[in-house]
C-alpha cells in the first residue's frame, strides 16, 4: 500500500519534469493558454464571487452573535471578518471549492481524451502531450491569485454589508476593526499559499486524468479521487506553510 | 519499409508478442489479422512507439526506433499518420481545425497555405461541406474520413490504421478501404492496417500477416490466402459459410 502511494508520488514528479520538456510551438500554446484562462479563471469568477460574498456575511453575523459580552468592542466584528477571510477563507476554503470545480473539470476533460485515444493521437504525432495539455493550465493558474484577491475583497465587503445592514455593528466600527493591527505580511502569506495551491490545482487533477485507465465510468471515479487528493494535499500544505510562515 | 525483427513484448508475466519477424513494404497495404488477444494491437502500438518491446528491433527505412534519441523519435513520429479505431478526433476542434493540427504544429506554412492543403485533403476524402462542423456533429464514417485526412495532411511516409472499418456499415467500409488503398498507392506510403474485417482482407490485402497467440502463424498475399492450407488461417478466415463459398469459387476459377 505504502509502496503504491510512493510510486504514485514518484510518477507525479516525473510528470512535472516531462511537462517542461519539448515545448509546444508558441503560436499554438498562446491559444491554449487563453482558452484555459477562459475555462479555469474567468469561468470560476461567478461562483467564487457568490460564495465569498455570502460566507463573508455569515462570518460577520456569527462573530457578532458570539460577542455577547458588552465589554467586548463591536469593531472586533470587522477585525475577525478580515482575519478569517484573508488568512483562511479566501486562500484555503476557496481552493478546496476550486478542487471540486476546476479539478473535476481538468480530470474529466483529460481523462476523456485518454479514453477516446486523443492523447495517444497527440503522442503518435510527436507532440509532448503533457506539455500540450498541462502547461497551459499551469500558466493560466498563475492568474489564480487575482481570483483570490477578488474573493478577499468580496468576503470583507459581504461581511460589512451583513454587519451594518443587519444591525450588528456600525459602518465606522466595522471599518475600524478591519484596519486594526493590520500586518501586511499576512497578505504575503495568503498569496504564497494561493500560488502553491494554484500549482496543486493545475497538476494533481491533470495527473489523475492523464494516467487513468478504463472507460467512461473510470473518468467519473478519477474525478472523485482527484478531488479527494487535491483537497487533502491543499490542507496538508496549508498546515505546513502556516507553520513555516507564521509559526515561528 | 518497416522491418520488424524478433520482437517480443510482455505485460506482467504474460508474453504477448513472441519473436515476431516481418517486413511491411512501401506502397502496399499491409494487413495484420488474427483473433482477439492474438497480439495485433500490441504489435501496432509497438510499431507506433506507444509500447516498447523488450527484445528485438523495429526499423523505419533503416532507422532503428529503439536506437533513436528523444528528438529523433519525435522527428520520426512527424512522418507517421495514424487512424485510430475510434477516430480520436479532438472534440473541441472543428473538422478543418483537426485536419490542420499537424500542419500548425510541425510546419511553418502560412494560414493560406494551411487552408489550401486542408481543403485539398478534405476534398480528397470526399468531405467538402464539413469544414466547420464539430466531430460530434458528423457520422462515424465521416469521422473516419476526417481521421484519414488528418493522418495524411502532412504527407506521412507511414500510415497506420487500427480497425479502420469497425462500427461502419458495409458500403462505408468498402469506401474507407478503397480510400486507404488509393492513398497508399498515390503517395507511396507504407500502410499497416490492423483489422478483423475479412472483406478488407479480400479487397485490399496486398501483404497479410496472421498472428496467433503472439506468434506469426502465416504471411502472404490475398491471392495466397485463398490457396493456403494453413489450418489456423483457414479456421480464422473461412469461419463463415460465405467466405468458404467465396474460397471454393476462387479455387474453381
Amino acid at each position: 500500500m505504502l509502496i503504491r502511494y510512493l510510486s504514485q508520488v514518484g510518477k507525479y514528479f516525473l510528470m512535472l519534469k516531462e511537462i517542461f520538456n519539448k515545448q509546444t510551438k508558441w503560436s499554438m500554446m498562446r491559444n491554449l493558454i487563453f482558452k484555459e484562462i477562459d475555462d479555469l479563471i474567468i469561468g470560476s469568477l461567478g461562483i467564487v464571487a457568490f460564495i465569498s460574498f455570502f460566507v463573508g456575511g455569515v462570518v460577520s453575523i456569527q462573530t457578532a452573535l458570539n460577542l455577547t459580552n458588552p465589554l467586548i468592542p463591536k469593531y472586533l466584528i470587522g477585525f475577525a471578518t478580515r482575519q478569517s477571510v484573508i488568512l483562511e477563507f479566501a486562500p484555503t476554503f476557496i481552493s478546496i471549492i476550486m478542487a471540486g470545480k476546476m479539478g473535476s473539470f481538468i480530470t474529466s476533460s483529460i481523462g476523456t481524451m485518454r479514453v477516446t485515444e486523443q492523447i495517444d493521437a497527440l503522442e503518435v504525432m510527436g507532440v509532448n502531450s503533457l506539455n500540450y495539455l498541462v502547461f497551459p493550465k499551469i500558466i493560466a493558474l498563475l492568474l489564480y491569485p487575482f481570483v483570490i484577491g477578488i474573493s478577499m475583497f468580496l468576503g470583507i465587503f459581504g461581511g460589512w454589508l451583513a454587519g451594518v445592514y443587519g444591525g450588528f455593528t456600525s459602518s465606522a466600527d466595522f471599518i475600524t476593526g478591519a484596519q486594526m493591527e493590520f500586518i501586511p505580511f499576512h497578505i504575503t502569506y495568503a498569496f504564497i499559499k494561493t500560488f502553491i495551491f494554484a500549482m496543486l490545482l493545475a497538476t494533481i487533477p491533470s495527473f489523475h486524468g492523464y494516467y487513468m485507465k478504463g472507460g467512461a465510468l473510470e473518468v467519473g471515479k478519477a474525478s472523485t479521487v482527484s478531488f479527494v487528493w487535491t483537497s487533502v494535499t491543499i490542507i496538508l500544505f496549508n498546515y505546513i506553510l502556516t507553520q513555516l510562515l507564521l509559526g515561528s | 519499409m518497416i522491418e520488424v525483427k524478433d520482437v517480443e513484448k510482455s505485460f506482467s508475466d504474460s508474453k504477448i508478442l513472441k519473436g515476431i519477424t516481418t517486413t511491411f513494404e512501401t506502397g502496399k497495404t499491409n494487413l495484420i489479422i488474427g483473433q482477439s488477444g492474438s497480439g495485433k494491437t500490441v504489435l501496432l502500438k509497438s510499431l507506433l512507439g506507444i509500447h516498447h518491446p523488450e527484445v528485438g528491433t523495429i526499423s523505419f527505412d533503416g532507422r532503428i526506433y529503439s536506437s533513436l534519441n528523444d528528438d529523433e523519435k519525435r522527428e520520426l513520429r512527424t512522418e507517421i499518420g495514424m487512424v485510430f479505431q475510434g477516430s480520436a478526433l479532438f472534440d473541441s476542434m472543428s473538422v478543418a481545425e483537426n485536419v490542420a493540427f499537424p500542419l500548425k504544429m510541425f510546419t511553418n506554412k502560412s494560414k493560406s497555405e494551411i487552408k489550401d492543403r486542408v481543403d485539398f485533403v478534405l476534398k480528397r476524402v470526399n468531405l467538402i461541406d464539413a469544414h466547420h462542423k464539430l466531430p460530434s456533429e458528423i457520422s462515424g464514417g465521416m469521422q473516419k474520413r476526417v481521421a484519414i485526412a488528418r493522418a495524411i495532411v502532412n504527407n506521412p511516409k507511414y500510415l497506420f490504421c487500427d480497425e479502420p472499418n469497425s462500427g461502419l456499415d458495409p458500403n462505408t467500409s468498402i469506401l474507407i478501404d478503397n480510400l486507404i488503398k488509393e492513398i497508399t498507392e498515390e503517395y507511396n506510403i507504407t500502410t499497416v492496417i490492423n483489422t478483423h474485417d475479412m472483406n478488407s482482407v479480400m479487397e485490399i490485402g496486398e501483404k497479410i500477416l496472421f498472428l496467433k497467440n503472439g506468434v506469426k502463424a502465416w504471411e502472404g498475399t490475398k491471392e495466397e490466402i485463398f490457396r493456403t492450407d494453413n489450418e489456423a488461417v483457414v479456421a480464422f478466415v473461412y469461419s463463415s459459410n460465405l467466405f468458404k463459398k467465396v474460397r471454393e469459387a476462387y479455387l474453381k476459377e
